[in-house]
């Protein structure tokens, strides 16, 4: 049982901190991808996981082993890194089989699982190869390779992907995923890109500025994110946030300097009742209400629009912010008719303007669960066939 | 950028020639020189053309320098003053650059600062120790009493002694000392990414794994480089076999004894013996070169990133 533990990690560079007490429970053959901005402390905490960079506080355990104090090796992970690392002088079966060598497996039997592994990749054409003699994405493979021929008990993957081109980073995901299926170790892997992280999850951890934001399925970090940060991270567009106040009834807020009303989930409104919130609205759960000018209804005109085939990006001022909707479908306003937008509770994500924390109901079901949007869709069921670039 | 005209071409061509005969000519008549008789190199009229006196100049050469020991003794010391510097370099290159210890730099600022002490400039105090290497030793003994104490005690009067003149040890390992080669394989393992060392790492492999498998195979075309440039510096040495070795028989160096074969004021002019002596004693560089040329740009051509 691989599963991981991380407790009260943290990690300085100097004076400086780069990672604050991070707490983690990864489960056996789970597939963790850790999300955040560059220079969030991703890179260093996978590193941390994998011995290459010390720990300055607190444990990290694989397999109810403390391996604070062990070399690499001894972790029993395989990493794939974001330049791939390949050895330059070696061929491809010598790169596949280098860990094996090091550890003293005979000849034979290395060759033998060097073979399995490139067939499985689709490299057994290339086993002769240099790595100079290589496209990116059989670079990338090979890289994979190197980790998987081990078989190791933890997969750490830092951007293996982000020095792909876009066609071959959504093939090498699928395929990603197709491995971790029939492997089933447990994988970390680093990204900054969400709809990489989305589609490959099983749990997602978003970080920032060295904490961890929030820990859940892509489906509860897109529907019910925990903070401010993470409902602007995550969607594309980005969330659109309001400074509103709450009704003292609790049943509606009103957008600052406006009349707007927007509903408000009553359980959540009765405990902040008259309290200033800021009121989160995804572009994409906004819909154009069809009787125009409902004075009760938010009301916004929008100046100019984007066009992405599958709808239009709205954009437009509100309360002194842009503010922008994804109209679907092939019927959009016109710019600079005012529209009504029908808006349901339940896609009203309330945050507390001070802690920039969301406003739950304690003791309430975390999150609603819902579709994803297309993009963010999980990549599963998929087979991957078709030749390498 | 680069403009063709006409014009040009011939004015660098003519640059260029210019160039090669400035190189080219003096290597020719001293060809030409060895070729020649005792007479006809001292005749007025310089000869352009080469004569038929080569074979017999150049065994006149070989025998009265009696090269044959001293060419042995000069391979000798070229070869152990290269492999020595590549091992050394690589080694030194190796722990500045890959592991962090406390005194790295301090290290490094040492042996960066011997680069601009050539063995010329310390030649006096290189010559103490090669008479007495344990000498510094010897005195620290003195100093602290030490020698003193063993005397009370045992009785023995401690001296010590490890006298490196007239040997190969004495020619070799002053050469080998120097900071060139650190300098260049540091700057080589400087471009390593840091990638590939924690590959290394992940895949188990320890510090002499990675120093012998992944760093030395990539660095071969360093190793050529310097191994041809040290070969050519080691076998040109002239001052440092001609201060240690007095046993000339045994130990001295192709180089040293060129220096006989130059005519003395009273005895006769025969510099066709002389060029023909050169022509030998240049002869193994000249071939280091250029194998190994062939081999670096082998490796420059398959630039392997
Ligand atoms: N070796 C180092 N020395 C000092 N600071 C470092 C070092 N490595 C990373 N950092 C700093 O730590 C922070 C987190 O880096 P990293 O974990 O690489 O971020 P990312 O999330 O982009 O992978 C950055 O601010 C970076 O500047
Ligand atoms: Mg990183």
């Amino acid at each position: 049982m691989a599963d991981i533990d991380i407790r009260k990690v943290e990690k300085f560079y100097g004076k400086n901190q780069v990672v604050h007490g991070v707490d983690l429970n990864i489960q056996d053959g789970e597939f963790i991808v850790i999300l955040g901005p560059s220079g969030c402390g991703k890179s260093t905490l996978l590193r941390m996981i994998a011995g290459l960079e010390e720990i300055s506080n607190g444990e990290i355990s694989i397999e109810n082993t403390v391996v604070n104090q062990l070399e690499p090796r001894e972790r029993g992970c395989a990493m794939v890194f974001q330049n791939y690392a390949l050895y330059p002088h070696m061929t491809v079966a010598q790169n596949i089989g280098y860990a094996l060598k090091v550890g003293g497996m005979r000849k034979a039997e290395r060759m033998q699982k060097v073979e399995a592994t490139a067939k499985s990749l689709g490299l057994d054409q290339l086993l002769d190869r240099k790595p100079a003699q290589l496209s990116g994405g059989q670079r990338q493979r090979v890289a994979m390779g190197r980790a998987i021929v081990r078989e190791p008990k933890v997969f750490l993957f830092d951007e293996p992907l982000s020095n792909l081109d876009a066609k071959l980073r959504v093939q090498m995901r699928l395929e990603i995923r197709r491995l971790h299926r029939t492997l089933k170790a447990t994988s970390v892997f680093v990204t900054h890109d969400q709809v990489e992280a989305m589609s490959l999850a099983d749990r997602l951890v978003v970080m920032n500025a060295g904490r961890i934001e929030q820990v859940g399925t892509p489906e509860e970090v897109y529907h019910a994110p925990a903070s401010i940060y993470v409902g602007g991270f995550i969607g594309s567009p980005a969330m659109n946030f309001l400074p509103c106040g709450v009704s003292d009834c609790g049943t509606f807020a009103v957008i600052d300097n406006t009349s707007f009303r927007l509903p408000v989930d009553p359980e959540i409104g009765r405990t902040i009742a008259g309290q200033s919130v800021i009121v989160g609205l995804r572009p994409e759960d906004l819909k154009i209400a069809p009787e125009a000018n409902d004075p009760n209804l938010l009301t916004v005109a929008f100046d100019f629009s984007e066009e992405q085939g599958s709808g239009r990006l709205m954009h437009g001022r509100l309360a002194g912010r842009d503010f922008v909707l994804h109209s679907a479908g092939r019927h959009h306003p016109a710019p600079g008719a005012p529209c009504s937008l029908a808006i349901g509770a339940e896609s009203v994500h309330l945050f507390d303007p001070t802690t920039e924390k969301r406003i739950t109901v304690a003791g309430a079901k975390t999150g609603q669960t819902g579709t994803l949007p297309a993009a963010f869709q999980k990549t599963s069921d998929v087979t991957v066939s078709g030749a390498i670039q | 950028m680069i403009e063709r005209t006409p014009l040009l071409n011939i004015v660098t061509h003519a640059v260029l020639i210019f160039g090669a005969l400035l190189l080219a000519v003096p290597i020719w008549l001293s060809f030409v020189a060895a070729t020649l008789t005792v007479a006809e190199v001292n005749s007025p009229n310089v000869h352009y053309l080469p004569g038929g006196e080569l074979w017999n100049n150049l065994t006149a050469a070989w025998t009265r320098a009696d090269f044959g020991v001293k060419f042995m003794n000069s391979m000798i010391v070229a070869i152990a003053v290269v492999i020595g510097k590549v091992a050394i370099s690589a080694i030194s290159a190796f722990s500045i650059v890959f592991f962090n210890y406390r005194l790295r730099m301090v290290f490094f600022w040492v042996i960066f600062i011997t680069l601009m002490l050539p063995l010329e400039v310390r030649i006096v105090p290189t010559y103490a120790v090669a008479a007495n290497a344990l000498y510094p030793f010897q005195a620290i003994l003195d100093f602290t009493g030490i020698s003193w104490l063993i005397a009370q005690f045992s009785g023995v009067e401690l001296s010590l002694e490890w006298n490196m003149l007239n040997s190969y040890t004495g020619l070799i390992l002053p050469l080998v000392a120097t900071a060139t080669g650190t300098f260049l394989y540091r700057q080589f393992f400087l471009t390593i990414p840091d990638e590939l060392v924690e590959a290394a790492k992940m895949d188990g492999s320890g510090p002499f794994r990675f120093f012998f498998e992944v760093l030395l195979p990539l660095s071969r075309t360093n190793i050529a480089a310097l191994a041809t440039i040290m070969f050519v510096y080691a076998w040109n040495q002239y001052l440092w076999p001609l201060l240690i070795i007095t046993d000339r028989a045994n130990y001295s160096t192709v180089v040293m004894e060129l220096r006989r074969l130059i005519p003395g004021p009273d005895a006769i002019a025969d510099w066709n013996v002389a060029m023909a002596g050169t022509l030998i004693v240049m002869l193994p560089p000249l071939l280091v070169v250029i194998l190994m040329q062939r081999w670096f740009v082998r490796g420059l051509i398959s630039t392997e990133k």
